[in-house]
């Protein structure tokens, strides 16, 4: 033994005898993690995050929390000697007179936002593929509680500087709060200490944004991540990959690289993209003053499906008992964002529900196999955008030469027609390509080539499936559900069933979800399917039996043609190649 | 006469006389100077109104009517002046190609000189404010950080903050000012054109007006100091520019970390 070893040896035996880490680290170094380009989409979430909290404390430095007012004194001339609060002349400040500020404050914003974007995108991910399913359902909803809070972190930071647009986007938010019926009036005021601005708000908002959301963020990230630890990653489904494994690469070496290296990725295009884009040029906007507004005043892309739903909301209120109740406001931006969170962080357990499933799910659906749920997911993504165009409307009106008022009630009738058609056609692509597996795993692939066999009966050729191919095509076995059957009035002793009615309910919701779906083939019908598949093909071989053969070795759809003098039959080059075409 | 050359020493007379003889110098000054030069400027300008009449008539009269008188088509002219004929003939505004919601910035069929002429015939009609003087464009001595203060309280609502144009209801909009000229923008400000109200010397005094010139020319000429800037219109671009660039970047790292080694 070196003596280096020894130092190292005697090193870690003295800290393992106090912290008692060696088997943790032992276990944690070796934990197996699939391979998948999606899988990442979170780590982009918690990076971004990352560069969020380090430019964060940079801006702290230097960020007044204040609104007294102040007169304007720094580099930038076109606001020199314009009064304004402290909270925006020191933004200024870091845009203009602190060292590097820009480019932090611009990271801080990037970085935000595609913090956001990238929470969304692997919520999607995770919806679409059921990773929700039992046992993740808890960590589903602590998803959907960080996106929530992902976007109060945004909006409360695009209204600390104080500038136009983020005075603009509070005066929102407090006709928000007083449009909820009864306490919202009083809700405002407690929340702006007083009449509109006050001069409370920002320093109280500044507490929400750098303490109290990104502390919960952080400790639900731990949590989440936690979760992901113990109850181990999804895979997708392939060779070997069962429920109840994990197939991909040890955390040390292969992932330690892989995502300490793809963090300083994300860190730099961060940094690249803010070096390069302005984002939030508050010096154009000027200081917030409640009488002054601009044209163009919209909330960074995440709020802007609430501000579509306030733009498209019909003008409609009610008197009641002598108080208003402003329908127009309520409804889009307390009710419409209410539903969808709750339905959101609900829908594990609806699903659930509708499937009598207790099972645990491992292994991730492919999209087209749970064709309801891909449905509603891609009509929930319509939905979202066509209130995102509508709170984009002027834009759009005046870079496409557009009436705004055209757009409105386009967008009025389509919020209600076009999600619906997006949920049909996406269910039928979904039963579509169900049905072409189902025919894939039954008789092979369609090779194009047309054989006449000797009694003269032409039949094409169909090849086996690759057993990649065809180990992902049979998951649809395991995401198959058959819709529960409808409940019995009396059960065999003629007792009356309680829960008859919510039975009902249970097994018609599972008919909508599964009736529809198209039944795999079982294990043994594919095995015999594609041992007939593989005789079929090897009908083709007498054809190739020559010595010499002068074909160019392509792949084409469908096969491959013979190499020069190795005559083989069609399956004897796919054992060859290992079943990869 | 024996009475008044005994009354010719009198104190008085000195000062009738010194009277009599300004107002007699006076007047004669009063017609040198502008009489005889009214005379000539009248012939001047009775031709530029003439020629001015012409082109109307031939440009302008199917919607305005024959008399500036306005028709169901187009309002009258009698009063808005020649600022306001020059603003929209100037810019392509008028005339119009097609009715529409607005009338779109076009290329200018006529030269300065038939501007001029068709601003000349339509002052003619009715005294209305006059195309702005070089003075009055002069915007070097104005406080860019006043008109910027003034902007966004008078302009900034239609025209948007950077001045990047916003839009109207029924496809009617406020255009971009990134291109407009100091004199577009005093003229636009002075007639108040299409759906933009007068802002009259009497609310905004000419200094503002520079200040509000100033601070738009300063708009146009400056850089972005943030890097591109998406066309300063705000978190619409930004959001754009997130999904349809940074995000597919994203996604392609993603892709390209996750590729198993062969």
């Amino acid at each position: 033994m070196s003596t280096t070893e020894k130092i190292g040896g005697s090193v870690a035996a003295y800290v393992d005898d106090r912290v008692g880490s060696n088997r943790f680290l032992t276990r944690s170094l070796k934990k197996v993690f699939p391979d998948h380009w999606s899988f990442m989409l979170g780590e982009i979430t918690l990076y971004s995050f990352i560069v969020v909290l380090l430019s964060g404390v940079f801006l702290t430095l230097f960020y007044k929390p204040s609104m007294v007012e102040v007169i304007y004194d720094g580099s930038y001339v076109p606001l020199k000697g314009v009064m304004m609060s402290e909270a925006y002349a020191s933004t200024l400040n870091i845009s203009f007179d602190v060292r590097g500020g820009l480019l932090i404050r611009q990271m801080h914003h990037w970085a935000a936002l595609i913090f956001i974007a990238a929470m969304s995108v692997h919520m999607f991910r995770v919806f679409f593929t059921g990773a929700f399913r039992k046992p993740r359902e808890f960590n589903w909803v602590i998803g959907i509680a960080l996106i929530t809070l992902g976007l109060g972190a945004g909006f409360s930071g695009y209204s600390l500087p104080d500038d136009l647009l983020s005075g603009t986007g509070l005066q929102i938010a407090r006709g928000i709060v007083q449009a909820i019926p009864i306490v919202g009036t009083w809700g405002a005021f407690l929340l702006f200490d007083g009449e509109f601005p006050g001069t409370e708000f920002i320093s109280r908002l500044y507490g929400v944004h750098i303490l109290l959301i990104p502390g919960l963020i952080l400790a639900l990230i731990t949590v989440h991540l936690m979760m992901v630890w113990t109850q181990k990653h999804t895979q997708f489904p392939g060779p070997g990959r069962t429920n109840t494994n994990v197939v991909g690469y040890p955390l040390m070496p292969i992932y330690m690289a892989k995502a300490g290296g793809f963090f300083f990725v994300v860190f730099g295009v961060i940094i690249l993209i803010s070096g390069l884009v302005t984002i939030n040029p508050i010096w154009i906007f000027g200081p917030y003053t409640p009488d002054q507004v601009s044209a163009g005043s919209q909330p960074d892309w995440y709020i802007g499906w609430l501000d579509g739903a306030l733009r498209l909301m019909p003008n409609v209120e009610t008197v009641l008992f002598g108080y208003t109740i402003s329908w127009n406001v309520f409804i889009p931006s307390v009710i419409v964002p209410g539903i969808v969170f709750t339905v959101a962080a609900f829908y594990p357990f609806i699903e659930a529900w509708a499937t009598g499933d207790k099972r645990d799910h491992n292994l991730l659906d492919r999209p087209r196999n749970a064709p309801t749920r891909t449905a509603i997911g891609v009509m929930a993504i319509t939905f979202y955008l066509l209130l995102f165009i509508g709170g984009g409307n002027d834009i759009i009106a005046i870079t496409f030469d557009l009436s705004i008022n055209s757009i409105i009630w386009f967008l009025r009738i389509a919020i209600f027609v076009v999600p619906p058609i997006a949920f049909v056609v996406t269910r039928r692509i979904c039963l579509a390509l169900q049905r072409r597996d189902r025919e894939k795993l039954l008789h092979g692939y369609e090779s194009g080539r047309i054989l006449r066999l000797p009694h003269g009966e032409f039949i094409e050729v169909h090849e086996p499936l690759p057993a990649k191919e065809r180990a992902v095509l049979e998951s649809a076995i395991e995401s198959y559900r058959a819709p529960l059957p409808a409940p019995a009035k009396l059960d065999a002793n003629g007792v009356r069933n309680k829960f008859y009615r919510l039975q009902i309910l249970r097994s018609k919701l599972s008919h909508w979800y599964y009736a529809d779906d198209i039944k795999p083939p079982t294990r043994e019908e594919i095995e015999a399917g594609q041992a007939h598949v593989a005789h079929d093909a090897a009908l083709e071989a007498p054809l190739h039996d020559y010595e010499e053969t002068h074909f160019v070795n392509v792949p084409f759809h469908g096969g491959i043609l013979h190499e020069q003098g190795a005559p083989m039959t069609n399956k004897q080059q796919l054992e060859a190649r290992g079943g990869n075409l | 006469m024996k009475a008044l050359a005994a009354r010719r020493r009198n104190p008085v007379v000195s000062t009738l006389l010194l009277l009599v003889a300004l107002l007699g110098v006076g007047g004669a000054y009063t017609v040198a100077t502008s009489a005889a030069p009214a005379e000539a400027v009248a012939t001047a300008d009775q031709t530029a109104i003439d020629e001015g009449k012409r082109l109307y008539l031939e440009g302008c009269s199917s919607c305005h009517g024959l008399n500036a008188q306005g028709t169901a088509t187009g309002p009258t002219l009698i009063g808005v002046g020649a600022a306001a004929v020059h603003f929209q003939v100037s810019t392509g505004r008028m005339p119009m190609a097609a009715p529409g919601a607005q009338a779109p910035v076009k290329p200018v069929d006529y030269s300065e000189a038939d501007v001029s002429a068709m601003a000349a015939y339509i002052a003619s009609l009715a005294p209305g404010p006059a195309i702005p003087t070089a003075e009055q464009l002069d915007y070097s001595d104005a406080d860019i950080a006043e008109g910027g203060v003034l902007f966004r309280i008078n302009c900034a609502q239609c025209h948007q903050a950077a001045g990047g144009g916003g839009a109207l209801t029924q496809g009617k909009h406020a255009p971009s000012l990134m291109d407009a000229s100091p004199q577009e923008i005093y003229e636009a400000m002075l007639t108040g054109p299409q759906n933009m109200p007068v802002f009259a010397n009497t609310t905004l005094p000419a200094e503002d007006k520079q200040a509000i010139i100033a601070y738009i020319a300063d708009l146009q000429e400056s850089d972005s100091p943030g890097g591109l800037a998406l066309g300063r219109l705000g978190p619409v671009t930004e959001g754009l520019f997130l999904w349809a660039g940074v995000f597919a970047v994203f996604v392609g790292l993603a892709v390209w970390i996750a590729i198993r080694a062969r």
